[in-house]
């Protein structure tokens, strides 16, 4: 202890601990009561969801999800009630949004991209086979009758059977018929009311005829037993199916064709001996199937790469044209002496203000081949295939995208060559360099380092313009070649959106497995980039 | 390219010189040329949608005649389309784009903050991850982003799939994302002086930062909130995808789905949509121009 320095760090220490304790009295003391009721109401509010959806989850049993919401809102409440971990207060309600539909969608897609996710394959497997046994249910030849009150509690239909026995049963789409004991009775023994739940008059039943008739009740937890329809409302019978699942051998038995479907363990679905197969199947990991399919089968390796060449032809093409023209049109109106400048500044602006799905649909009109104006009118009624002749579709998307785009680079670049000093330029006319010299070695490497990085980021834009391409021509003129859903001008990120939403046939895990690549070229391009202007050196 | 001018003596002869158009024109004559094609270039789409949204009736064909009739009738049809809610997409493009805005701006301004005047664990490589969020879009996840919303729909159907809140959700996930490292850069043109005189003078973190940062940092909440409305309103493939019911759907989704299924034969309707949708986005636009101009230099595209 006599040691002077560690004397002095004590004192140090002591020192910062009554500021720090000073600075939270301070703080204490700032904070009025209001503040604290708002902050005490909001994280009420915040509290309360969270409880509501620990509830639900509670009763599904989703224990992943349970679990993840309460750790949520505990860190929450945490980090909001302690005295410090202030910059974790100001940063918690931004962060939980980007970390859910930002980062862990990201991560979602790299899951995906291993599934077989998709049409046919959208479910658990307990879902697929029920779906297959109620799909292939016919009424039991000669079966009892059972009579029916359909009941309603909640928005949610049941059926009050009396079996012929006389048991009263209710149950519904998700829940067996089970026994029930206080049903009301009438004259012919048959249940008509339960107390809780309100009995369907005949109009209602008359109202809601088809969702009635579409109501499918188990009679068990075993598929197999069948379920009971009714088709009037007061009447149910047994349905059985044609398909058996046996759940020890896994197999499903076609007991009219007599043919055995097995789960093969790969392709997610129930397979007959010949290869037929049973949809819909469920959802199962592939493994890199989906790549494979990418890459290995021509009919989408083809398309997929000259899709990628286009895109970052696009992407480079739309930068250099729309930097070239709004350079130039910055040059041309960055003359002091030109009168009415301000007007044609906001004449070209014009487009930039207008959104960007409209002109694409706009633009779409006027270049319609048959009655266009374009062909129309400037080109005489001629018959010029602006959007579905491959190529002239492909200089129709550079050509509006020009229009959507110069706009910006013209504000830029005006903003970037008006804060070159004049006296760079008036040294080098003195020192006898021309008017094009001055631009081309003086002015231009200026303005490129100011505008480097809006160029790089026009790019990582373009790369994912997906309105444009969607609205202007669809990605058509359709490759009829291709397996996918593609068209000569669609870029990745459009034929993803084709291949997962677009047609009858929706592939998830292809969709996702695209996805990923454009998640690479992406990264790689901004590695590059950001290597190149070193903007990330620039962060204090 | 005439931008320097050697020859300085000749300007400034005090008698007035006789007009030369050719000497007019190699110094400034010229320029206005390219402004007038650029002109004719720039306005002649939003004149063409005008025109063809003042023909009731029209089709494609009838539009090519510009402004050969001016009647208001497509816009009235526009409000009682049986199929096509126009008034319901306009409201909930209103809606979901001002909430979304709004929502971006302050929980953008909430990190911003934070990140300009405290320091703490984590912070550079926090600077670090927004400026490379920026170069991943979330429609790039789309296909996740629609079946995490489906699985939610499943627990609660309110924030699910075809929920608007859902969707505002989805797009407050790339709220810190864009906009935050562009008002971190203003939050740090604040001298920090302002920020200790108020709390010499007994101010809390939170007044400080409601009362006194937010007021001075006023103009790039504008453009942060205006850049996001704008992105907002031109979304259209999670917005495709979330909103099913027509009723729910945005103006984007809404008119692209109208166009494609009647392009040429109703498009005197669709041009007037078109029209009304522009008007509130470019209006703000031109009134905030100034603070855009500012903002877009600092690092963002539209």
């Amino acid at each position: 202890m006599t040691h002077p320095g560690t004397e002095r760090d004590e004192a140090q220490v002591r020192e910062s601990k009554r500021s720090r304790q000073a600075a939270r009295i301070a703080e204490a003391a700032s904070a009025g009561v209001k503040t604290l009721l708002v902050k005490i109401f909001l994280l009420g509010i915040v509290d309360a969801i969270s409880v509501y959806a620990l509830f639900v989850l509670l009763l599904r049993a989703d224990w992943v999800v349970f679990g993840a919401v309460l750790l949520v809102t505990l860190i929450v409440n945490w980090i909001y009630f302690s005295k410090q971990k202030l910059p974790a207060k100001y940063l918690t309600p931004g962060l939980i949004f980007l970390l859910i539909f930002q980062i862990f969608v990201v991560g979602y897609s790299g899951y995906i991209a291993f599934t077989n996710y998709g049409t046919g394959h959208n479910s658990t497997k307990q879902d697929a086979i029920n779906a297959l046994i109620v799909s292939s249910q016919q009424r039991v030849p000669d079966s009892a009758t059972y009579k029916l009150t359909v009941v309603e509690q909640l928005g949610n239909y049941s059926f009050l059977v009396t079996e012929p026995d006389g048991t009263v049963s209710l149950g519904g789409t998700d829940a067996p018929l089970r026994p029930v004991t206080d049903a009301t009775l009438d004259a012919t023994g048959k249940a008509v009311a339960l107390p809780g739940y309100a009995s369907l008059k005949f109009n209602d039943i008359v109202g809601n005829q088809e969702k009635i008739a579409a109501l499918s009740v188990p009679l068990s937890d075993d598929p197999n037993d069948g379920t009971l329809r009714t088709p009037d409302g007061s009447k149910a019978y047994l349905y059985l199916s044609d398909l058996v699942y046996d759940e020890a051998a896994g197999t499903m038995t076609d007991t009219k064709a007599n043919t055995v479907y097995a789960d093969n363990g790969k392709t997610g679905s129930f397979v007959a001996a010949d290869g037929t197969e049973l949809l819909p199947g469920w959802k199962v990991e592939v493994g890199l199937a989906n790549f494979a399919k990418a890459f290995g089968s021509e009919s989408i390796r083809g398309p997929l790469i000259s899709v990628t060449l286009w895109t970052f032809a696009f992407a480079f093409l739309s930068v250099l044209t729309t930097f070239g023209l709004g350079l130039f049109l910055a040059i041309v109106f960055n003359d002091l002496r030109m009168r009415g400048r301000n007007v044609y500044r906001v004449v070209l602006i014009l487009p930039y203000a207008f959104p960007a799905f409209l002109s694409a649909l706009v633009w779409a009109g006027m270049l319609n081949p048959q009655f266009g104006f374009v062909n129309q009118v400037l080109f005489g009624g001629a018959d010029i295939p602006w959007l579905t002749n491959e190529w002239l579709a492909k200089f129709s998307i550079i050509f509006v995208n020009l229009w959507l785009g110069f706009p910006y680079m013209f504000l830029v670049c005006t903003g970037a060559l008006q804060s070159i000093p004049d006296e760079i330029q008036e040294a080098a006319t003195v020192d006898g360099a021309r008017p094009f010299q001055v631009f081309r070695l003086i002015k231009l490497p200026l303005l490129l380092v100011s505008v480097a990085p809006l160029l790089i980021s026009s790019f990582a834009f373009n790369f994912n313009n997906f309105n444009l391409i969607y609205m202007l021509t669809n990605g058509g003129p359709r490759d009829v070649t291709a397996g996918v859903n593609v068209g000569s001008t669609d870029i990745l990120i459009s034929m993803v959106y084709k291949v997962a939403f677009v047609g009858a046939n929706r592939d998830y895990g292809l969709a996702s497995a695209f996805s990923i690549i454009i998640f690479l070229l992406v990264a790689l391009v901004s590695v590059i980039s950001f290597k190149q202007t070193k903007a990330l050196e620039e962060l204090n | 390219m005439r931008i320097a001018a050697p020859e300085t003596s000749d300007l400034y002869i005090p008698t007035k010189r006789p007009f030369n158009f050719g000497r007019w024109f190699s110094r400034t004559g010229w320029r206005h040329l390219v402004g007038a094609i650029m002109v004719v270039f720039s306005a002649f789409p939003l004149l063409y949608v005008l025109s063809a949204s003042l023909h009731p009736g029209g089709t494609l064909i009838t539009a090519n005649g510009l402004f050969s009739q001016v009647d208001l009738g497509s816009y009235q049809t526009l409000f009682n389309l049986p199929q096509q809610p126009y008034a319901a997409w306009y409201g909930n493009t209103l809606l979901i784009g001002g909430i979304t805005s709004l929502c971006t701006v302050f929980l953008g301004a909430l990190a911003a903050y934070s990140f300009s005047r405290m320091r703490f664990v984590g912070r550079r490589p926090g600077l670090l991850m927004l400026v490379l969020v920026q170069m991943f879009p979330q429609l790039l996840a789309v296909v996740a982003i629609f079946l995490l919303l489906n699985g939610i729909s499943d627990i609660f159907p309110a924030i699910g799939l075809d929920s608007q809140v859902g969707l505002i959700m989805v797009y407050l996930g790339g709220a810190l994302g864009v906009n935050t490292y562009l008002m971190y850069g203003f939050f740090n043109t604040v001298p920090a002086s302002i920020d200790e005189a108020a709390k010499i003078d007994g101010a809390g973190h939170a007044r400080i930062f409601f009362t006194i940062i937010l007021r001075l940092v006023a103009p790039i909440l504008a453009v942060v909130g205006l850049l996001s409305f704008v992105g907002t309103t031109n979304e259209f493939v999670i917005a495709s995808i979330v909103l099913i019911t027509p009723e729910k759907q945005t103006l984007a989704v809404g008119l692209y789905q109208f166009v494609s299924q009647e392009f040429s034969s109703n498009y005197s309707v669709f041009a007037a949509g078109a029209v009304l949708a522009a008007l509130p986005v470019m209006a703000l636009f031109l009134w905030l121009q100034k603070y855009i101009v500012g903002g877009l230099t600092a690092g963002s595209v539209k």
